[in-house]
This record gives C-alpha cells, structure tokens and sequence, in this order.
C-alpha cells in the first residue's frame, strides 16, 4: 500500500493540515482547524493516526484537542490538566509525546501531564515539580514552559523533558524522581562564576538520536551539544556552525550520526536567518562537521525565524524535511535536506511541524 | 422551594466550543459557580472554559449578574439574568 504524508502544522490561528501527493511533490492545504486557537504543538500517532494539538486559549485557558478522522472534526479536553487549586493555574499545553498509548503534555508554568485514554483526562506527573529546584525555575522570553517531551522508546520509566529556563531533567522511575541533566552546559547569560550552573539552562530542543536512546541532542540559547549518555555529560558541537542561538533540533529517523538544525543569527542580533540568506545545517557524523542545504531556499532578504518546535522528518525513503517560518511560510525537501521547495504561504506564525504517514 | 432560577446567556466563542449548545440556559443554582456546574454537567468541560483551577473566573473572561461583574461565590436570586462575556483581548 502506498504511503503520503500528512505534515501538521501548528499556528497562532488553529491547526494547518497539508497533505501530500505519494510522490511528495503536490501539497493540499487545509484548516485553520481547532477554532482557530494558537495551538503549540500538533502530533499523529503513528500506531493509529489519530491527531492531537495542544493549546491555549487566552480566554478559555488550556486544551488538547483530538481528531480521529485526519483533521476532519476535532474535540477537547483538560480534564484533569491543572494543578491544584492556589497554585499559578495552567495556562497553555505546550508539547506532546506519545508512546506505546500513553501521551504526555508539557505546559505553562513548566509542569508534565500524562493521559491513559486518547488526551481524555490527564493526570499530573507530580513529581517533577517536587524537584527541589522548583521554586528558582525562571521564564524564558515564551514564558516557563516545558516544551520536549522525550520518553525512551524501550523503558517506559524514562523520560527526559527540556524546560525553559531550567533546563534538561530526567527520570528513571517514571516521573516519581527527576535529576537534572545540564552538566556541561552553558549560560552565557549568568556572571562568570555561574556559567555551567546544575540547573537554569535555557534549553531550545531536545532530540534524541535514532535507535541510541542515551544519544541525544540539544540546541541551548547557548550552544548545540550532544551527549552519549542520557544527558549526564553535554560536549559542544557548535564548531563549524555559523551561530550557536537557534530553536529546532531534528534527527533524523534512521541514522543516529546525522541532525538537522536552522541556526538563528542570535539571541540579540533579531533572531532571523544570518545574512538573511536561509539555510538548513546538517552533519552526518554527530556534529563534527556540518554543512548548509541552502538549494530552493531564499538566499537573499530572508527575515524570519523558525520556533523551537517547527521543524519535523517524515519516516520516507529518502527521509523528507520540513520547517515552517515565524512568518507563515512552509519549505519541504524530499531528498533529505538537498532541496528545498516552498509548500505553503502566508499562513499565521507557525508554531510547530510535524508529519505523519497514512494509506493514499 | 429549590434553588433560584436563572438565565444564563454564553458567547458565541464559547458556545462554538460545544456542537449543538445554545447560547442561552436556564438553571437552577445558588451561585456562580452553582450556575456553571449546572451548565458543566450538561456540556462536560465548559466549567475549564470558563474557571480556572484557583479556582476563579479566567482572567479575560467576565461573568455579570444583572449589571454587576460577579465572581464564582456571588449569590443569586429567583429571575437573575447572567451573562458570560469574553474580553476584546486578542491578536
């Protein structure tokens, strides 16, 4: 049976959908989808295609939206996605995560939730907010949110979460105990002498390499690193790229050695391409080297950004890429990265990308 | 005699939220917060919509009893007319 993808997008205004001919070369767009909320993060479960998008309402607070016939009705829920009364309420959902059933929430302020029945009802993860390094976790310029959920594919009492400003935690008793994971990386931001702090990282993505689970990557405020061992020691891998400020982290889904990301000029350089000229870096051998896929993408007044969740592979052969702007506007590859073709235009700010196959 | 029949008059945002719920209700509460548990029982999640966990009315959000801005705990009487209202906030 023939596959295409469906690339999901997540915006200030609702949920895009573009679905794509079995040849990736043709793309339908619908939506906005969701009532047209700001929807952070939009995923497919790949065991059942159902879609979910989670979001925030200034008036209506927060929500995960659900729809189990590819985008074409949509329901909500936060049964169950708040702390308890007296505490700062939640006022968005952030990131979501699924395995093997059980999808995982991150909100504002930073806290983690789980849902046992589809994003039905959702049961706090109480104890990442016991850490006793709660009360000194400070906001980033989006807010305090926790905004990577990773859960290992094969241990299902790991989890690692990014959370900004305070940065990587983990746990391996499923989420009764969490440890920080920040050692070996930077704050430019604090004084001299509180550079590599335990926690108060200001984390951008969190990705985890394919088939290594103790494999991950991280793009911080300050730096790109990896780790080869869940994230107890971060070693800088930014030599060779032209700024260490940007958002997205990618893997790709079969080849550990081998990311993606969408360096940004920096943090207070106007956060937009450098030079103006866009381009995708990529290493194939875990960050030693790097190189720019700049083919189909514009290389000459380009002033946008991308966000820290709207960058995404498709499980193809070869893998196809996609990001989506702060401005609206949607590129795709479908050779890995080599070329690039802009899909949509002119949609609100894109807040996310993510891609799942269906049956053509 | 049993609790204190009220209008309860929702806007369209909010009843959008909730395929086949009219924008105008009538219960029977004691409160606020009364009122909107009615409405919540009917249309299971509209409470979220409206409160947050404080718990209180969400900050863009104003709930009126007759011409006065109420609050969760106000209490009501035979007849009152409530009216949800979103802010103009936006963007």
């Amino acid at each position: 049976m023939t596959d295409r993808v469906m690339v999901l997008l997540g915006t200030r205004k609702g949920v895009f959908i573009l679905d794509g001919d079995p040849g990736r070369s043709a793309w339908r767009l619908r939506g906005p989808f969701c009532n047209a909320w700001p929807i952070n993060h939009a995923i497919g479960d790949p065991a059942t295609g159902t879609i979910y998008a989670a979001g925030g309402n200034a008036w209506f607070g927060p929500a995960v939206w659900r729809s189990d016939d590819l985008g074409e009705t949509w329901t909500h829920s936060s049964e169950g996605l708040a702390y308890p009364a007296g505490e700062t309420p939640v006022t968005a959902a952030w990131s979501l995560a699924i395995r093997d059933g059980t999808l995982f929430a991150g909100v504002e302020p930073a806290g983690l939730f789980s849902s046992d029945d589809g994003g039905r009802s959702w049961a706090h993860v109480a104890g990442l907010r016991q850490h006793p390094s709660r009360p000194e976790w400070q906001p980033g310029a989006g807010g305090l949110i926790l905004h990577h959920v990773v859960p290992h594919p094969g241990d299902e009492d790991q989890i690692w979460v990014a959370i900004s400003a305070a940065g990587v935690f983990h746990t391996q008793d499923g989420g009764a105990s969490w440890a920080p994971r920040n050692s070996g990386t930077r704050c430019d931001f604090n004084p001299p002498e509180k550079r590599y702090p335990e926690f108060g990282q200001c984390v951008h993505a969190l990705a985890m390499a394919a088939g290594t689970p103790e494999r991950l990557y991280q793009q911080n405020h300050c730096g790109m690193y990896r780790t080869d061992d869940g994230g107890r020691a971060w070693h800088s891998i930014e030599t060779g790229l032209p700024s260490s400020f940007g958002f997205p982290a990618v893997a790709h889904p079969s080849d550990p050695e081998t990311l993606y990301l969408l360096p940004l000029n920096g943090d207070v350089s106007g956060r937009y391409v450098p030079e103006g000229k866009a381009a995708v870096w990529r290493t194939r051998d875990g960050g030693t080297q790097w190189e720019a896929l700049r083919a189909g993408l514009p290389q000459q007044n380009a002033f946008f950004g991308v966000l820290r969740q709207a960058m995404a592979t498709d499980t193809l052969t070869p893998t196809g890429l996609y990001f989506g702007t702060n401005t609206g506007t949607v590129y795709a590859s479908a050779d890995e990265g080599d070329t690039w073709t802009c899909v949509a235009e002119h949609l609100p700010a894109i807040s996310s990308v993510e891609t799942i196959l269906v049956s053509a | 005699m049993g609790p204190p029949r009220v209008v309860v008059t929702l806007p369209a945002a909010l009843v959008a939220l909730f395929p086949g719920c009219a924008g105008r209700h009538v219960v029977a509460a004691e409160t606020v917060a009364g009122a909107i548990a009615a409405l919540d029982r009917a249309w299971p999640g509209l409470r979220d919509r409206v409160c947050d966990s404080s718990p209180a009315v969400r900050r863009h959000i104003r709930v009126f009893v007759g011409s006065a801005i109420a609050g969760l705990e106000t209490p009501l009487t035979d007849g009152d007319e409530i009216v949800v209202l979103t802010a103009i906030s936006g963007g």
